[in-house]
């Protein structure tokens, strides 16, 4: 998975402070060269030779599956940057506004070149602390950015009350309990919280504590779920992967993210696990550590999703 | 069939550094030259010239006399056998992903959604409705088929009429004709490729592939289509009215293992192929009976470009680490 090349999605509802945040990224001496790709020529204050326009253009895929689109701009785009391997250290997706993260997110499953030569690093949606409750009511987009982020983060903090950012904060968790928020004032965070996160050294998952997520005294989002399953017991590989074939196929359409560090029975190394609806895809991780508790855990958000199946599903992969 | 039966002709290959990943190659003259991702025209003697300085190339095509590339700059450029390069076209804040040639001088490219074709007598421009895939002119006629989302547009560039239009869902990426001009076929980004027979626009579906199909070629007869992305070279017959139409196509040349196809290209005047593989291997293969003769061992990096010398004795190649290499038969 190393020497795979980072590609940072940004997303966030117009407005929210997105360029802002891509310029900080873009100017600040980090001493790192990233290839850029936008939705919109000239709101990018910055000379970068790697900048590039997307048309972000979906389509679905002919494979049967009406939830597969893509967006093939990205993987023409990519495939073009990686004639130029070497000249930079990662790749940074803004998307627009109203885009859904689906499309962009699936499109590092399913082209064989893109998911080849490089690894989604992470969603980062930008949200604003005083609208998002708004947003939320009449904007479906802006819920879906959250459900699929890695790293949020909260902007315009200093327009809200405590109180209130405690509320939008609820909001968020309540939706997606398992990205990482940081709170900012114009876009202002140490970029270090947003570029290689490696989102899927999923270490954070197994840090959650269960009664996190079942916590029922805060916010309930009525329209996203999320549930997190975890089990000290090694799991049987082969059951493993024909249950979670079988619920990307059923439940695929209604999971919006899915992710997991299982340990299997006779298997040294740790195994992760990511999916955004019907797409799923693994990897050997690395050695268990001895000091390491060995725990399976994977976290599944999405809408309608049949938390007494995933569970039991789960649970049965036990060897 | 065991290593040591195939023949091979590696000491007639003589080596060189192309310096980055080779976009396509081709021969000015009797000279190899190869374009690459970083924006140069590598000669076969070591000359460099810069044609698009701090871009990468994405396409380029070779007409013998010119080596025609577009770039990552938003430019077109001509670069001769002297190294002499001319701008045909820039488009600021724009790549350029295709470039194609067609009768009488002709050059076609694309940028985003447009398609352009520039001859002696001006420029012309199509917007089709989604970013273009591919560009390929018909062999009879002056017709240029432009490649997008769900299907491909067929242009006249000359008239003023409406293009007409080839539908079939999906991304459609590469394209090509049959050389008489009766069939055309595309690449999609799904591991499969879509044929239409022009009389009547019957659709033919050519697909089992396991990865996406990057690199087409007919032979010199327009009998066969050899397509990549497989771990051997595809064949798809071509040689009656239906094509390849309830026909399973032929295998030739078996990758080695955990290795695919990536790239093919048919020699100019005889059945017999040259075939690039992702582990770095060349090789030729005679399509009657299926001989092989090693032109180049599997050493790292994957084949991206190969091309034939129209005089069938020169084949040049090369690959995404930038060796590069030509054979002399």
């Amino acid at each position: 998975m190393s020497d795979k090349i980072p590609v940072t999605v940004l997303t966030g509802y117009l407005g929210a402070g997105k360029t802002t945040l891509l310029n900080r990224i873009l100017s600040e001496p980090h001493g790192k060269k990233y290839a850029v790709i936008v939705n919109e020529f000239g709101e990018i204050g910055i000379d970068n030779d790697l900048i590039v326009g997307a048309d972000e253009e979906v389509f679905e895929m002919n494979n049967g599956c009406v939830c597969c689109t893509v967006r093939g701009d990205l993987i023409r785009i990519i495939d073009g940057l990686l004639k130029r391997k070497g000249k930079f250290d990662g790749i940074l997706v803004e998307t627009t506004g109203l885009a859904d993260p689906a499309p962009v997110a699936q499109t590092f499953f399913v082209d064989e070149t893109v998911s080849g030569k490089t690894a989604l690093d992470a969603v980062v949606t930008v949200v604003d602390a005083k609208w998002l409750k708004d947003r939320l009511k009449d904007a479906p987009e802006a819920k879906n950015q959250i459900a699929f982020a890695d790293v949020i983060v909260l902007n315009k903090t200093d327009l809200v009350t405590p109180d209130e950012l405690k509320d939008v904060e609820l909001r968020i968790r309540a939706i997606n309990p398992f990205a990482k928020i940081h709170k900012t004032t114009r876009s202002d965070l140490a970029l270090e919280h947003v570029l290689s996160q490696g989102a899927f050294d999923l270490d954070r998952i197994l840090a959650l504590e269960p009664h996190f997520l079942e916590g029922g005294h805060h916010h309930h989002d009525e329209d996203v779920q999320s549930f997190s399953f975890s089990t000290d017991k090694l799991l049987d590989a082969k059951t493993f992967f024909a249950w979670i074939d079988n619920v990307s196929q059923i439940q695929g359409p209604n999971i919006l993210r899915a992710k997991g560090i299982m340990s299997f029975k006779d298997d040294p190394q740790r195994y992760v696990i990511q999916g955004v609806h019907m797409m799923f895809e693994g990897d050997h991780q690395r050695d268990w550590r001895d000091d390491e508790k060995r725990e399976s855990r994977i976290v599944f958000i999405g809408r309608d999703l049949d938390e007494k199946a995933l569970r039991e599903g789960f649970e049965a992969c036990a060897a | 069939m065991s290593e040591n039966e195939v023949r091979s002709v590696a000491e007639l290959v003589k080596s060189c550094e192309a310096g980055a990943h080779v976009v396509a190659c081709g021969f000015l003259g009797d000279e190899a030259v190869f374009a690459n991702g970083e924006g140069e025209i590598v000669f076969a003697s070591g000359k460099k010239i810069a044609a698009h300085p701090n871009a990468a190339i994405l396409e380029a095509v070779c007409d013998g006399e010119k080596i025609f590339t577009c770039g990552d700059d938003g430019r077109v450029i001509a670069t001769n056998a002297q190294g002499a390069s001319e701008t045909l076209a820039e488009i600021k804040n724009k790549w350029i992903d295709h470039v194609a040639l067609g009768p009488d001088g002709a050059v076609a490219w694309s940028a985003g959604k447009t398609a352009f074709v520039k001859t002696k007598k001006g420029a012309r421009q199509l917007e089709v409705a989604s970013t273009v895939g591919g560009l390929a002119f018909a062999p009879k006629g002056f017709r240029l088929a432009v490649a997008h989302y769900n299907g491909v547009s067929l242009w006249f560039p000359n008239s003023d009429a409406k293009p007409d239009f080839l539908e079939w869902k999906g991304s459609h990426l590469g394209v090509t004709w049959s050389p008489d001009g009766k069939f055309l076929i595309t690449t999609m980004q799904e591991p499969a490729m879509h044929g239409w027979r022009l009389a009547d626009n019957k659709h033919m579906r050519m697909s089992g592939y396991p990865m996406r199909v990057r690199s087409m070629s007919f032979s010199h007869d327009g009998k066969l289509l050899a397509t990549s992305g497989a771990e051997f070279v595809i064949l798809w017959p071509f040689g009656t009215k239906d094509g390849p139409m309830g026909k399973d196509p032929g295998m030739l040349a078996p990758a080695r293992e955990g290795s695919r196809v990536t790239c093919v290209a048919c020699h100019p005047d005889k059945e017999a192929l040259a075939v690039g593989y992702s582990d770095g291997m060349v090789m030729m293969a005679r399509i009657p009976d299926a001989a092989e003769i090693l032109i180049r061992g599997p050493d790292g990096g994957e084949v991206t470009a190969l091309a034939w010398h129209p005089n069938g004795v020169s084949l040049a190649y090369g690959t995404d680490e930038g060796k590069a290499g030509v054979l002399n038969l």
